[in-house]
């Protein structure tokens, strides 16, 4: 299986990030399979493919959350750019690459803390201690999750209490906060509702102004609705990789398109 | 701006870089430094164990002979040995062990396996976790007033194995139950499906599944209750005891008997006691040696509880 | 047309036990009977197994009651709150608690000092910075520490620690409150550290990842994040490690003395209230005399501070219930 790639790069897109040859390995096992990808600015670019393919595990090799589990090996490279730093190299500190590169998890992870400390965790981690910095950054993280209406009133609420759909947007303010280069949505959407669904959908169109997006979903129509671009990924291998309409209404892979039609997955 | 803050980074991405780059320097050197910490705490605790050890070891070792196992305690510190101490440590623990095991056992199946669902098993529940947080010398004063003079057991082998076995009964409790949850319910309903009756399901599947875990509960319970001193203080154990209790065996007409049940003793923690209080320190040197015996006694047991715990961890894989 | 006649169906054969003879059928149902008989039979003894250790409490609370209502007919509450002295088997006689209460406050006070740092800097490290192979050597070592008797810490309080602490303080008498209280610390480091490493490590481990996820470092998720998380195992941890100090015996006996006196100073000597039951122990009192009863008096004030302890201990768990 060769990766299918038909894209043709606007004269005026500019990259964001760029995979190259990226292999990753769990001991012996492995489970992403030499891929290459580009990762358009300002775009949002989803990753789909039946379950076990692969597709969180690439989405984590982007801010090296592999790195708190021992027994893994990255090989490969994914070029961030302005800098074109490689993300992946041994010699990048992981901590650098997180600050740069925010992740939204598949459950919603409040801290046990109130809404405002959920926020502005990401602050303190930076060092900031100016009461009034972490104030307005708060509140525009919390705005620009469409979370800020339904929470200013409760900010020292604790997080628990806010619902599923709620919980989940202010993990998206939580990684907002710290102005991330990159954001990174893990399924964000597969353990809520649909009416919080449809609005984590819609922030997720709002974002990608401000932010460059990648998302992994099960959900084929999010896919078709969010992005710009999409892979599909299939045991730990990038089948096809071009623009979401072309994806979904002509794909190049017969693979890709038994998949799009629901054979199987 | 200032060095620990990003967010006033002035406009340049390589200037915010170069800022990232020194924060995370200084947290990753914190982050060192209290790894630091958690070695060095370690290392103290670690050092703590082998000056009390070694403080032992250099005080008591020279006195560990043959004699001193076989010789009763003495006025003369020279001459005095741990006989009538071990003898009764273990006779004391045999009560113990007798008593606490099948009620300790029975608790925890039926609080696992029985109890419905009401206020009595609340009860129960809440009074095994409190119990197990009642001081060791309140033991003793319920021992003084119920076995000593209440039963009449005076100051015996008897009373202590009792009182001991109190003691230990909630951590028996508490392991039979945490053992007995380990196992599937899908093993309950295999045996049913079979047409076991629940006592069958209980003494072929439950019990035997679950005796690992219960045999480490008890040898930990065993290695508290040989290390106990205030209950059994309390209750009033004499400190100089120069004779073995009556033998179970060999005596005319009885096959076994149970006189040394209520024979006055001493026990390893006591005659340690006794020997620290005195001021020479020829006997404190006795002391160190008793306790050197009585530490590896009771660390041995732990180690083996510990290997069965890690031992059939790795072989039962539910 | 012809057909077979059905048999007529007799009515024997539509009850249980069909197709055998009545004396099997009644044979089986005897059987039954015995089995649910003897299932009822141990669940019984079960049961009665389970209460012995209510038993336990009632009768516990009953002889301390008891007893120290006698007590109390002689000795007014009044006094035994108020006085400050506690000579009761003098000639002039005193039963003021307190004097064998700040005894057992000032030993706690300098267990919980060595305990609850070194036992939470433990825990931190071990479940979150320790490399694997660290822990699985120290964690049964720490276990181990938990282990030895403490009638053997109390010998190395009295024995070690003391001369030690006069080499750098010459006036440090031989019996006193400091080096007791610091190796009461030691002896609980072990209850500490391990159940609030229990506690941290329960933390979900999405909760870590969200936290490196933004660019945290180790001490940044442990202090910032899992702590906070593990709070209230954290404090029945402490708990725990109080009450454990507050009933400990040998090691304050040993290396506290027995002398009861009103003083919060640490290095001076002073009995606790278990220290005094161990003396009074060590005598010969008369059963049902004053000074057995003063016994029983000292062990309720003891029971009953442990118990607010445990409610203590309650009521932060609910307060600090985590949600995940």
């Amino acid at each position: 299986m060769s990766t299918v790639t038909t894209l043709t790069p606007k004269p005026q897109a500019e990259l964001k990030a760029q995979v190259n040859a990226l292999n990753f390995y769990y001991g012996d096992f492995q489970a992403l399979k030499n891929i290459d990808f580009p990762v358009e600015r300002n775009q949002v670019t989803a990753l789909i493919g039946p379950s076990g393919c692969g597709k969180s595990t690439f989405l984590r090799c982007f801010n090296r959350m592999h790195d708190l589990y021992p027994n893994m090996r990255y090989e490969g490279e994914i070029l961030l750019y302005p800098d074109a730093v490689n993300i992946v190299s041994p010699q990048v500190d992981p901590i650098e690459v997180r600050m740069r590169i925010a992740m939204v998890f598949q459950k919603p992870n409040p801290f046990p803390k109130s809404i405002y400390e959920n926020v502005a965790y990401g602050l303190r981690v930076r060092g900031e201690r100016k009461k009034d910095v972490i104030d307005e950054k708060v509140e525009e993280a919390l705005r620009d999750a469409a979370l800020w209406d339904e929470a200013k009133d409760r900010l020292n609420d604790l997080a628990f209490n806010l619902s599923g759909g709620q919980q989940q947007r202010l993990c998206i303010a939580r990684a907002l906060a710290t102005d991330p280069e990159i954001l990174l949505f893990d399924e964000p959407t597969s353990a809520l509702d649909p009416i919080a669904t449809a609005r984590i959908e819609e922030l997720v169109s709002e974002l990608k102004e401000r932010v460059t997006i990648l998302i992994v979903t099960h959900n084929m129509q999010q896919a078709a609705r969010v992005s710009a671009y999409t892979a599909f990924m299939y045991i730990g291998q990038l089948i096809e990789f071009d623009d979401t309409k072309k994806i979904f209404t002509n794909p190049s892979s017969k693979l890709t398109e038994e998949y799009i039609t629901g054979r199987f997955g | 701006m200032p060095a620990d803050s990003l967010t006033v980074a002035d406009g340049s991405p390589d200037a915010h870089l170069q800022a990232v780059r020194h924060l995370i320097a200084r947290h990753k050197t914190l982050d060192w430094l209290f790894g630091l910490l958690g070695v060095a705490a370690l290392m103290f605790a670690m050092l703590v164990f082998a000056m009390l050890f070694g403080q032992m070891l250099v005080n008591g070792f020279p006195h560990l002979s043959w004699d001193f196992f076989t010789s009763f305690p003495s006025r003369r510190a020279a001459s005095a040995g741990i006989l009538s101490a071990w003898v009764g440590t273990i006779l004391v623990m045999l009560v113990t062990a007798v008593v606490a095991v099948p009620l300790g056992v029975g608790a925890g199946i039926y609080l696992e396996e029985y109890a419905p669902k009401n206020l009595l098993t609340d009860i129960i529940e809440i009074n095994v976790t409190n119990l197990a947080g009642v001081p060791s010398i309140i033991y003793g004063l319920l021992a003084l007033a119920l076995f000593v003079y209440q039963f009449g057991l005076g100051q015996s082998i008897a009373a202590a194995g009792l009182t001991l076995a109190l003691l230990i009964l909630p951590v028996v409790i508490v392991a039979t139950r945490e053992a007995i949850r380990t196992i599937p319910q899908q093993i309950r309903e295999g045996a049913y499906a079979c047409g076991a009756t629940k006592w069958q399901v209980v003494a072929h599947h439950i019990v035997p599944y679950s005796l690992p875990g219960i045999m480490t509960g008890v040898i930990i319970g065993l290695a508290r209750a040989i290390g106990e001193t205030a209950p059994i203080i309390t209750i009033g154990a004499l400190t100089f005891i120069a004779f073995l209790p009556p033998s179970p065996f060999g005596n005319p007409g009885h096959l076994i008997s149970f006189d040394w049940l209520t024979a006055p003793f001493t026990v390893m923690p006591i005659q340690m006691f006794n020997w620290i209080s005195r001021p020479e320190a020829a006997f404190q040197a006795n002391a160190a040696a008793a306790g050197l015996v009585l530490v590896v006694m009771t660390l041995s047991m732990n180690a083996i509880a510990i290997w069965i715990r890690y031992h059939f961890r790795k072989r039962i894989k539910w | 047309m012809s057909s077979i006649p059905l048999k007529p169906l007799s009515p024997p054969l539509l009850e249980a036990g069909a197709g055998q003879p009545p004396a099997a059928a009644s044979m089986r149902r005897s059987m039954n009977l015995r089995r649910r008989l003897t299932e009822r039979g141990i669940e019984g003894l079960l049961l009665l197994a389970a209460l012995v250790s209510v038993f336990t409490t009632l009768a516990i609370v009953a002889i301390l009651v008891w007893e120290s209502i006698l007590f109390f007919r002689t000795v007014p509450l009044i006094d035994f709150l108020t006085d400050t002295q506690w000579t009761p088997l003098f000639d002039d006689a005193h039963f003021g608690i307190i004097a064998l209460l700040s005894g057992t406050l000032t030993t706690t006070v300098v267990a919980l000092l060595v305990a609850i740092p070194l036992g939470t800097i433990l825990a931190i490290y071990l479940s979150e910075f320790a490399p694997f192979r660290v822990r699985e050597v120290a964690k049964p070592f720490l276990e181990m520490l938990g282990g030895v008797p403490t009638i053997v810490y109390g010998y190395f309080a009295l024995l070690f620690v003391t001369p030690l602490l006069q080499r750098f303080y010459p006036d440090l008498p031989g019996f006193n409150m400091l080096s007791a209280g610091l190796v009461m610390g030691i002896m609980i480091v072990p209850y500490v550290s391990s159940l609030s490493e229990d506690a941290m490590r329960a933390v979900p481990m999405n909760m870590r990842e969200a936290s490196y996820a933004m660019g945290a470092t180790r001490l940044q998720t442990a202090l910032f994040v899992v702590t906070p998380a593990a709070l209230s195992g954290l404090a029945s941890s402490y708990i725990l490690g109080i009450s454990r100090a507050v009933g400990e015996t040998m090691v304050v006996a040993i290396a506290a003395g027995m002398q009861p006196s009103f003083t919060f100073n640490p290095t001076e000597p002073a009995a606790t209230i278990t220290a005094y039951i161990v003396q009074v122990a060590l005598g010969d009192l008369p059963h049902g005399s004053i000074g057995y009863q003063t016994i029983f008096a000292a062990g309720l004030t003891l029971l009953l501070i442990t118990l607010l302890f445990n409610i203590i201990g309650h009521i932060l768990r609910k307060r600090f219930r985590e949600a995940y």
